[in-house]
Order: C-alpha cells, then structure tokens, then sequence
C-alpha cells in the first residue's frame, strides 16, 4: 500500500486510473449485457474455415465482405449478411435454400449442399460480423417441455395466415409462397421465426418469447404425429383440391353409376 | 294392329303409326326388342338369381361389420387395431365403421336394380292415355254447378260484403310486415365504432397473450397482431369486439415511406391497420416483409403498407383504415383513439359522421 501511497500523485497515475476504469466498464458490459447472439461458442478457427468458405461459395452474390450487393439497376443481387447473426446462416445453408440453386422470386428447400461442420463455420465467420441471432439453445427445442394447446393459439394468430392452418404453406404474391411445414426440423422452424427469412416477417423474441416459439414447435410436431384421422387430406388445401376431387373423382363414379343404371342388361 | 317396320311382330299391342296421308315424316316404330341372357338361358337366369342374392347378403355383411366395429373399434374405449384413444384409433374406427355402413346401403340398391335389369320383365310397352277433354255432359254439368255457387252465394247481388271481404284480404298481409319491425335495434353507430374508441388510451396487446407491447419491441420488419389490452374475456360482446378491433402493427424504415400523413399517425415507422379486409372483411394478414405488401387471402386484395396501406391490387376499394398510436411513459404503444375510418367492408352511410 505503502508503494501505491507514493506513487499517488505521478503524472502516469491519471492515465492509469482512467484506464482500469475503461477496462471495468467494458467487462462488466461484456459481462452483464442482454446475450440475445452467441449462444456457441465458435473458434476463431471456425470463423476463418467459415470465411473462406464464404468467398468461394457466397461472395458472388454478398460481395466479399458480406455487404451484399447491387446491381447497376439497383436491383439487390444478395443483401448485406451483416447483423444477421448465426441463426440465418443455420436456416438458410442448413435447409438447403442457400446456396441458391438459381435467381428467382424465392429460395426453395432443397438437400443441403454444406456439411453440417461447414454450416457451423459459415455461421461462426457471419456472426463475426456483427450481433444477431444465434443458433437456438437445445432447451427451446425440447418439445417435450411445449404445450401444443397454447402453440396451437399461437400458430392460428400469426402462422397460420401465410403457412395454412394445418402448416400445409400456401401462395403469396409473384411466385412467392409460404413453404409447408412438414418435415422442418425444430431448430429452422426457430431460426426462421427468430430471423424471418426472405419475405417471412421477423418474429423475434420481442414479438414471441423463446417459450412461445417452443410452443409453437411442439403444436407443428403434434400436427405431424396426429396426422388426418379423417382419412385422405387432399393436402389441407382447403377447397382447392377438395373441389378439384370432388369435381373430378366423385363426379365420374356418379357418372358411371347413371350408365349403370340406364343400359339394358345383356 | 300392324307389324314393325323390320316385319317383327309388335309385342304387348306396340305398333308403328302409318305415315299421314301425302307425305309427313314417318313414325320410326321401336327396334326390335333383343331377349337378355336370363330369358333365353336357364343357367344365366339361375347365375342372375345368385347374384342378386349374393348383392343382398353382401349388404348384410355389412351391417354385421358396421355393428361389430362400433363396439369393437371405437375411437375412444376399445379398439382391437390400435392403442385406445389415440388418432390411429379414430381413423380406425372412422374407416371401418364407414366401410361397413357403405357397403350395406351401396348392395342393397345395386341387388335391386341388378334384380330389375336382369329379372324383371323387360319387354317395351305403351299404355295409351285417355283423352284430355272431358265429355260434353260432364263440361256441362262442371258449368252448372259455378253458376248455381254464384247464384247461390250473391257475390253480385251483395256488394257491401264483397268490399268487406276484399278489405279483410288486403289487410292480412300486413299482419306478416308487424313483427319486421321488433327484428331488433338498427346498428346505430356500432358499425363507425371499434373497442378502441370506446376506451380511448389502451395498450396495445399481443393477440395470443394479451401482453402490452413495447415500442422497443417492435423489431424492424416484424408483424404483431394486437388487440386492445382491455379486451378480456370478461368484456361484453367479446366476440363481436375482437373481431372489430383486430389490427396488426408492422415496423417499416421511415426511408420507405411513401404517404407522410400515414406516417404521422404511427411512431418512429411503427404503423397500426386494422386487421379486417375492406373488401368483405376477411382477416388481411398475409405480409410480405421485404415488399411491405399486405394480401388479404380471400380474394388476393394487396396494400402497400408503405403508402397508408393503399389497395394496389384485388378487389377492395378502400385502404386499411389506420390506428393512430402514440407511445406512454413506461414506452408502451396507446392507441389515443379510434380507426381513422370505419373498418371492414363499405356500407350505406359509411361517410356519414355519428
């Protein structure tokens, strides 16, 4: 103590204060700031792996430092990728829809074309690039801790519109649609809420809470499970496909009933 | 009687019509009448016998299996295809149950009309019908008697009555307009009005929860669906309200924005529509985030939410009335007021201020 007593009133010790000062306002920040990004832990190994990743297989469309870009008739040939966090990156590459198989109104799901490690990477170089969301926790996954009723309510208020009331997706404008939601493993189903990827709105945990989005996971699985008790679905549809059945199939089996009917017996 | 044109006897008195005198078109008779299998052949009447029979049993099959499956494959209790209670057990049951039921009506009318074609006689007949014209003693006796009823009765005779009469008819009708008249109160000014105007000063509040939204929860390019947050279960008319005051708020960059006066009426890009379709009020909800299009998804009406949710396309003829919203002290999203317009589709007086 002696030695710091004695050393109070150098010229450097001002400097030094101010310093430490910094150092503790920043940690603590660090520390103590909302976490919505960075739920993994990505090396910096994996950010490296990911952004020469990025340069041979993105960069066409996102430009090189992910800023997207545009083109001379200011149409957007790929958006920026800053911000967007590891959560689009998961959705997107981990679905299959990016890279784009070819320049249209909307990226469909198709095989995945990175490995599951190379979309960790990809992930891991884009969430360098600034804060978003990250790739969810296992916890929200978990469907057994969901409750289907209230995802169920919750999918009718702000799913169902686009997505159809069964997930079965449904057309929007110009060749856009809402995709079916079969067979879409929980962990897109939460990214593309968290992100709202392409003409998806963004759902964010502001909007549903990360309990919600369970919720809704779970509702879309025990849809899946519980299948058409009913019998043939026609695709949940709705009356597209049900006139289309009725007008068809059905109309021809009354048809050659009324043949039946009316020719003589040989 | 004559013979078929083909020189085969008619049969049960069937017979051609001579052509008229000097020309006409000939009556073409029947053809010739073609014996089936079954009245030719002993076997095939037997075979036809059988099937009919078999049809009917068939039908009773059915009804056996309906009757055992509603007990034995039930979509709740038991059931010997799969778990009980599960949805595997209703379609289960569904489907069995249905088959059983199916089947036993299908046969029995497929044994009777297979019964009919194959059995029954068949052989074309035609029975004459009497003449239309009654007999000239009949025509007048029918005379007679409505002219002794108005003889009798002295309609023309008693015109003090008739006019009475003719009252009493007239006035009857309007004992059938009376009751229009309590078919309940008109709408008033309910169709002008929503919950938020009632309750001027309320939080938004997520739909599905009922939790109040923060300005600075409303990410850019997201969507929520809100409600009145004083609008409880307990609220009289629920329904009704809810399905007024539904609206959804979408946070688009002011740099987009295409109508000033619309902008004005929501806070920092955060813009408040009603939710109900001006068209025919279905739920317009479908947004695109990236076109700021709003779809409605009965009859495909778009609105540019960027321009005061303009109709851009479909058939509605009104934009999206807007919810003007302010933020209060603790930074939640209020709506001050009502809608700036009636919502939902168009009517009478819709202009008119109440």
């Amino acid at each position: 103590m002696k030695a710091l007593a004695a050393r109070r009133h150098h010229p450097m010790a001002l400097l030094v204060i101010l310093l430490l000062a910094l150092v503790a306002t920043g940690g603590l920040y660090a520390a103590l700031s909302p976490q919505t990004a960075q739920a993994e832990a990505y090396s910096e190994d994996d950010v490296e792996a990911g952004e020469a990743l990025f340069l041979a297989n993105c960069a066409t469309c996102h430009g090189r430092d992910a800023e997207g870009l545009v083109d001379s008739g200011g149409t957007t040939i790929g958006p920026s990728l800053i911000g967007v966090g590891a959560a689009a990156v998961d959705f997107q590459v981990g679905s299959g829809r990016m890279p784009m198989q070819s320049s249209g109104p909307q990226a469909a799901r198709k095989e995945p074309q990175m490995t599951e490690e190379q979309t960790r990477q990809l992930a891991a170089y884009v969430a360098s690039l600034g804060p978003g969301p990250a790739v969810p926790d296992e916890e929200w996954l978990d469907t057994s801790k969901g409750n289907a009723t209230k995802g169920g309510e919750i999918f009718r208020v702000n799913c169902a519109m686009c997505h159809n009331a069964a997930g079965a997706g449904g057309a929007l404008t110009r060749g856009k649609y809402a995709p079916a939601l079969d067979g879409v493993s929980a962990k897109h189903v939460y990214e593309a809420m968290d992100t709202g990827p392409q003409n998806m709105p963004v759902f964010n945990e502001t909007n549903l809470s990360p309990e919600d989005k369970r919720d809704v996971i779970t509702y879309l699985e025990e849809l899946e499970k519980t299948g058409s008790p009913g019998g043939i679905s026609l695709g949940s549809l709705g009356p597209v496909t049900e006139g289309l059945y009725a007008w068809t199939i059905i109309l021809s089996l009354l048809l050659g009933t009324a043949v039946w009917l009316g020719a003589k017996a040989k | 009687m004559s013979n078929n044109h083909d020189g085969s006897t008619a049969a049960r008195g069937v017979t051609t019509v001579a052509p008229k005198e000097g020309g006409g078109f000939p009556n073409p008779g029947l053809p010739p009448h073609v014996h089936r299998q079954a009245d030719l052949h002993k076997s095939a009447e037997k075979r036809a016998e059988r099937v009919v029979a078999g049809m009917f049993l068939l039908s009773v099959i059915g009804t056996i299996v309906f009757i055992a499956a509603y007990f034995l494959v039930t979509p709740t209790g038991r059931n010997i295809f799969a778990e009980e209670g599960t949805p595997s057990a209703l379609w289960w049951s569904n489907l069995i149950t249905g088959l059983g039921l199916a089947v036993a009506v299908f046969f029995i009318g497929a044994a009777a009309v297979h019964w009919a074609k194959t059995l029954m006689p068949d052989e074309e007949m035609v029975e004459e019908r009497h003449d239309i014209r009654s007999s000239e003693e009949t025509r007048e006796v029918a005379v007679g008697i409505i002219n002794d009823g108005l003889e009798e009765s002295g309609i023309t005779r008693r015109p003090v009555i008739v006019t009475a009469m003719v009252a009493a008819l007239a006035a009857l009708p309007i004992a059938v307009l009376a009751p229009l008249s309590t078919l309940g109160p008109l709408p008033g000014n309910k169709l002008h009005h929503t919950f938020w105007g009632h309750n001027p000063g309320q939080r938004l509040a997520r739909d599905h929860d009922g939790t109040p939204i923060k300005l600075s929860d409303v990410a850019m390019n997201s969507i929520f669906h809100v409600m009145p947050e004083g609008l409880t279960h307990d609220t009289p008319h629920r329904m009704e309200e809810r399905a007024k005051a539904a609206a959804v708020i979408v946070r688009i960059d002011p740099k987009l924005a295409k109508n000033e006066e619309s902008m004005a009426m929501g806070v920092e890009g955060v813009l408040a529509f009603s939710k109900i379709c001006t068209h025919v009020g279905c739920p317009v909800a479908l947004y695109e985030q990236q076109t700021h299009h709003m779809l409605c998804p009965c009859h495909q009406s778009t609105f540019d939410v960027t321009d005061g949710a303009k109709v851009i396309f479909g058939p509605a003829h009104r934009p999206l009335p807007q919810l003007p919203i302010e933020v209060d002290d603790e930074g939640y999203l209020v709506a001050p007021g009502d809608f700036t317009e009636p919502i939902g589709p168009s009517f009478w007086n819709i202009h008119k201020d109440k």
